[in-house]
């Protein structure tokens, strides 16, 4: 599904201010994976999802997704097959349209013509998937969608996402800024949808139990680099407890490793 | 006089789509404008003179002013230019361009030229007043751009471009290259500027590379008092409020060139009206804006459908 090969980003190169905020990784993500990323503030996990996404191109390195180099493409050419999720609800959708008409944009990506998609069969079909969400988002179709609340916003991008049937969505932080009852609610819905439409997901977390007991795969990331990646049963069996004392150990031999490269 | 507003309101109701589309909808402050209206000007009056079919002529001039907004639009999208500054060159640069249109002239009359104003006053007169004729023939005139600017936005690509002035990430993931939307909707808007210049050129009677100084902010000025007059989500209501918004400043613009003397007004304090009028309208939606977060009414003016 997608190859990330020696994928490096450095901010602000060759200035005092230069940062390497992602180093080095390599990844590989098969079909139908489930990927937890978890990782302290700073790590790198949303730069390494806007190199993913093509919203930034990398310092070195190669993206590949579906068998295809895409490091050059922008990000509107790769979002026709990733979707991605913001941690602001705002971000997926335009408040100051109708709910019908944020939908009739997202209905199918790519290049819009001068067809008028939205007639009567159309908003039958939104109704139907809208009341799936059992939030009454059926009835307000004539709505502008700056009315909704966070948990409304959110739920509704995820469902405009995965009605333009992405390969790939990478989450990041979804339900960060939505209360603990939207926060659950969102997190049930993308687990339906990845599960639905056999999406390969990438979820960006802060949150360990849910990085530990969602998906089948978990990475953590420090300083622009990958420093865990575990899979199945070891996965399944890992704890809170673990993944810290694995945190510290690892760190720590970075550290030394530092401390070698840095004496003389 | 009536008909006078009413005329000059709707001419120059093609110049404040324009600007509604730009400063609105795409929120890409356009200043194109003050040199795409003369753009139009010039381009009509050339053609009409040179006995150039008028319907050619029209769809010429809408070219041209879609070709200068394309201008501005690529300098903005592929040096990274703030749109202001973007549209500021194009509009600086369309100056000489306009002289050069001219034939090295700053005007030209149309006064004994045959023009569609007055080809069609010829048709009508003896059975119809020519201020009645005038007044249908615009009210034509811009319902029918009206109604295509309002068929165009319900069009999928319509509804996008609806979206990138609110939410440009959104677009970008629906697949949407934002840079040719801004092309599309910056172009459409100076289209529509020109061929509000040429009609006010035939209506004016001649064409002048100076009449397009201070139109942006009239424009601007009569989409704000628009805003005043309803508040909706249709994009067909939005800009039936445009129209009105430039009638309603026409209205006041007479207002001041007539009866200003009496306050010792001359015809040259107009811009500043029209500045302070845009003044007023910035306090008065602020004030509203902090009276409706008071009542947690954030029912939002929106921009489409
Ligand atoms: N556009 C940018 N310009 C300069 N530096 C940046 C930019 N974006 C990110 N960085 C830097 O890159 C590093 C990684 O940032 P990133 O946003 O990827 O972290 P993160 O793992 O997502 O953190 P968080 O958990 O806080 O969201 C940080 O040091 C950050 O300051
Ligand atoms: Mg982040």
């Amino acid at each position: 599904m997608i190859q990330l090969t020696s994928l490096s980003k450095v901010f602000n190169e060759g200035t005092v201010n230069e940062n390497r905020a992602i180093h080095n990784v390599n990844l590989s993500v098969e079909d139908g994976e489930f990927v937890t990323i978890i990782g302290s503030n700073g790590a790198g996990k949303t730069t390494l999802f806007n190199l993913i996404s093509g919203n930034m191109f990398p310092s070195a390195g190669k993206v590949v997704i579906n068998g295809r180099d895409v490091t050059k493409d922008p990000e509107y050419k790769r979002a026709v097959y990733v979707g991605r999720i913001f941690q602001n609800p705002t971000l997926g959708t335009a408040e100051t349209m109708t709910l019908e008409d944020n939908m009739t944009i997202a209905h199918y990506k790519g290049c819009k013509g001068l067809k008028k998609s939205l007639n009567r069969k159309l908003r039958n079909y939104f109704k139907e998937q809208l009341s799936e969400l059992n939030m009454g988002l059926e009835n307000r179709l004539k709505d502008n969608v700056g009315l909704f609340s966070g948990g409304q916003r959110q739920a509704l991008t995820l469902l405009m996402m995965v009605l333009s049937k992405p390969d790939l969505i990478l989450l990041d932080e979804h339900t960060a800024a939505l209360d603990p009852g939207n926060a659950q609610m969102i997190l049930d819905l993308t687990l339906k949808y990845i599960n639905e439409y056999r999406l390969t997901a990438m979820m960006i977390t802060h949150n360990m139990s849910n990085a530990i007991a969602y998906g089948n795969r978990l990475l953590m990331m420090d300083g622009g680099e990958i420093i865990l990646d575990i899979s199945g049963t070891e996965k399944q069996n890992t704890t809170k407890e673990v993944l810290v004392e694995k945190f510290a150990e690892i760190r720590k031999k970075n550290l030394a490793n530092d401390e070698l490269l840095l004496s003389p | 006089m009536l008909e006078g507003i009413l005329v000059e309101g709707l001419i120059y109701s093609l110049m404040v789509l324009g600007v509604f589309i730009t400063f609105r909808i795409l929120d890409f402050p356009d200043l194109t404008v003050d040199g795409s209206f003369p753009l139009g000007a010039v381009i009509m009056a050339v053609l009409l003179v040179k006995g150039v079919n008028p319907l050619v002529c029209l769809v010429l001039v809408f070219a041209a002013g879609f070709a200068a907004g394309t201008v501005t639009a690529l300098i903005h999208n592929k040096l990274k230019v703030p749109n202001l500054l973007a549209g500021i060159l194009t509009m600086t640069m369309l100056y000489s361009v306009n002289i050069r249109i001219l034939g090295n002239r700053a005007n030209i009359p149309l006064l004994r030229t045959k023009t569609i104003l007055s080809q069609v006053i010829g048709a009508a007169s003896g059975i119809i007043p020519e201020g009645i004729t005038l007044l249908l023939f615009m009210i034509f005139v811009v319902a029918v751009v009206k109604l295509l600017l309002d068929l165009f936005f319900h069009t999928d690509l319509g509804l996008t471009l609806g979206a990138l002035g609110c939410n440009e990430q959104m677009v970008i993931t629906q697949g949407v290259n934002p840079e040719g939307l801004k092309i599309i909707g910056v172009g459409i808007s100076n289209g529509l500027v020109a061929l509000s210049g040429a009609f006010a050129a035939q209506y004016l009677g001649f064409a002048d590379v100076n009449m397009g100084i201070g139109t942006v902010v009239s424009g601007l000025a009569s989409v704000m008092i628009g805003e005043f007059l309803f508040q909706s989500n249709k994009i067909a209501l939005l800009t039936l409020r445009v129209i009105f918004g430039s009638i309603v400043f026409k209205g006041i613009m007479y207002l001041g060139r007539y009866y200003g003397y009496y306050i010792k007004m001359t015809p040259n304090d107009l811009k500043l009206i029209t500045g302070i009028l845009i003044i007023i309208s910035l306090i008065i939606s602020k004030n509203r804006e902090k009276l409706s977060l008071l009542r947690k009414n954030n029912k939002k003016g929106g921009v489409m459908k």
